[in-house]
């Protein structure tokens, strides 16, 4: 009974972390069902962009980092002195790349950095970073080539629809096999 | 933010079974149209508003206006079949339960010390801006300068697609077009 309330205690605490992948995997596997369970070729193809777009998601989930932002620098990290700095922060923060992060530099103090434009700037050009955390920009640059590569596989499957339909009469996939034995 | 995480993946899941259970194809089309876009909403609260904007363009957009082509070009209402499918039911269940016991080792959402954000060494963020003399968007320097090699492969990808299209598409007129020569021909 204990271990049950135990196991239970870990389910819930891993939902929150892990919710996103399951609604993914939902998703995924209603492209998948629609994909294998329907005759007709159009809906075939349907299916293939619902599991495409939920692999889209499940990489794009993966690249978010709690409390960050789009990895769009702002204008006050082109002063940074580059190099040095960079090898630097690269082995202070090796197990936390995306927080370029001053200890107790919030977001709401560096939104004010506008109004008092002297110190604050200076302090964080200093330091080398503008105190935002940047989700990972990978999946993102990943997604990017496999979505346009999508689409071009769905072109090339509707054409290929389109000719069958031409000599077949028919987008049932049923339909014409039964047309490919009478011939 | 959670709760308009919450309420977008629901309507995804809403709309990805009504996308199964739908008979009327143009339906389908239009569903798989809001789909796309309810993706890239999230996409966009993932901050990834790259891949946001190309899912509404592309997914949302130019994928919507194929299928409906095409639907123009052939049929648009599916068979109907009495029958429960079942076995493929079945498949999907247990491929599913299979992956959701591989996310239980998974790193969970938003964990900042998870392998894909470690193993890279992520130093490109911070050198992107000086090697791409300014250029404010990670995402676009390693699209076309890090990994330019492979967006020059996919342009090919798109190209060989497009080549691919035509030459199925047209093979119908040009035959029609040498039988109506030959027959201009033997009259």
């Amino acid at each position: 009974m204990s271990n049950d309330l135990w196991q239970l205690a870990i389910t819930t605490e891993q939902f929150k972390g892990l919710y996103n992948y399951w609604i993914v995997i939902f998703l995924m596997m209603t492209g998948f069902f629609i994909v294998i369970s329907r005759k007709n070729m159009i809906k075939t193809v349907i299916g293939l962009n619902i599991f495409q777009t939920s692999v889209f998601l499940l990489y794009i989930t993966m690249g978010k980092v709690n409390n960050g932002t789009a990895p769009i620098l702002g204008p006050e990290d082109a002063h940074h002195d580059d190099h040095s700095h960079d090898k630097s922060h690269d082995a202070e923060h090796a197990a936390h790349p995306f927080l370029n992060q001053i200890s107790e530099q919030t977001p709401a103090q560096n939104v004010s950095v506008g109004n008092e434009p002297t110190a604050p700037l200076e302090v964080l050009a200093e330091a080398g970073n503008s105190g935002l955390i940047y989700s990972n920009p990978l999946p993102s640059v990943l997604m990017l080539t496999a979505i346009v590569v999508g689409i071009a596989t769905t072109a090339l499957a509707l054409a290929l629809i389109v000719r069958i339909r031409e000599d077949y009469g028919t987008i049932e996939e049923d339909e014409i096999l039964i047309l490919d034995r009478e011939s | 933010m959670i709760y308009i995480d919450i309420i977008i993946l629901t309507l995804l899941a809403v709309t990805a079974v009504t996308v199964a259970r739908i008979r009327d194809l143009w339906a389908a089309v239009m569903f798989t149209g809001i789909y796309s876009f309810l993706g890239a909403s999230w996409m966009l609260l993932l901050d990834a508003p790259d891949v946001a904007f190309t899912e509404a363009a592309v997914g949302a957009g130019i994928s919507t206006v194929l299928l409906l082509v095409t639907l123009a070009l052939t049929s648009k209402t599916e068979k109907t079949s009495v029958s429960v499918p079942i076995v493929p039911l079945l498949v999907v269940i247990g491929t599913g339960a299979a992956l959701i016991y591989g996310t239980l080792d998974m790193p969970h959402f938003g964990d900042p010390d998870a392998p894909v954000h470690t193993h890279p060494n992520p130093g490109f963020v911070e050198r992107s801006q000086p090697d791409m003399h300014g250029l404010p968007n990670v995402v676009t320097a390693v699209l076309a300068s890090y990994r330019g090699y492979d967006t020059l492969g996919e342009t090919a990808v798109i190209f060989t697609a497009g080549i691919g299209v035509l030459l199925i598409l047209r093979r119908e007129k040009t035959s029609t077009e040498a039988d109506d020569s030959t027959t201009e021909g033997t009259s």
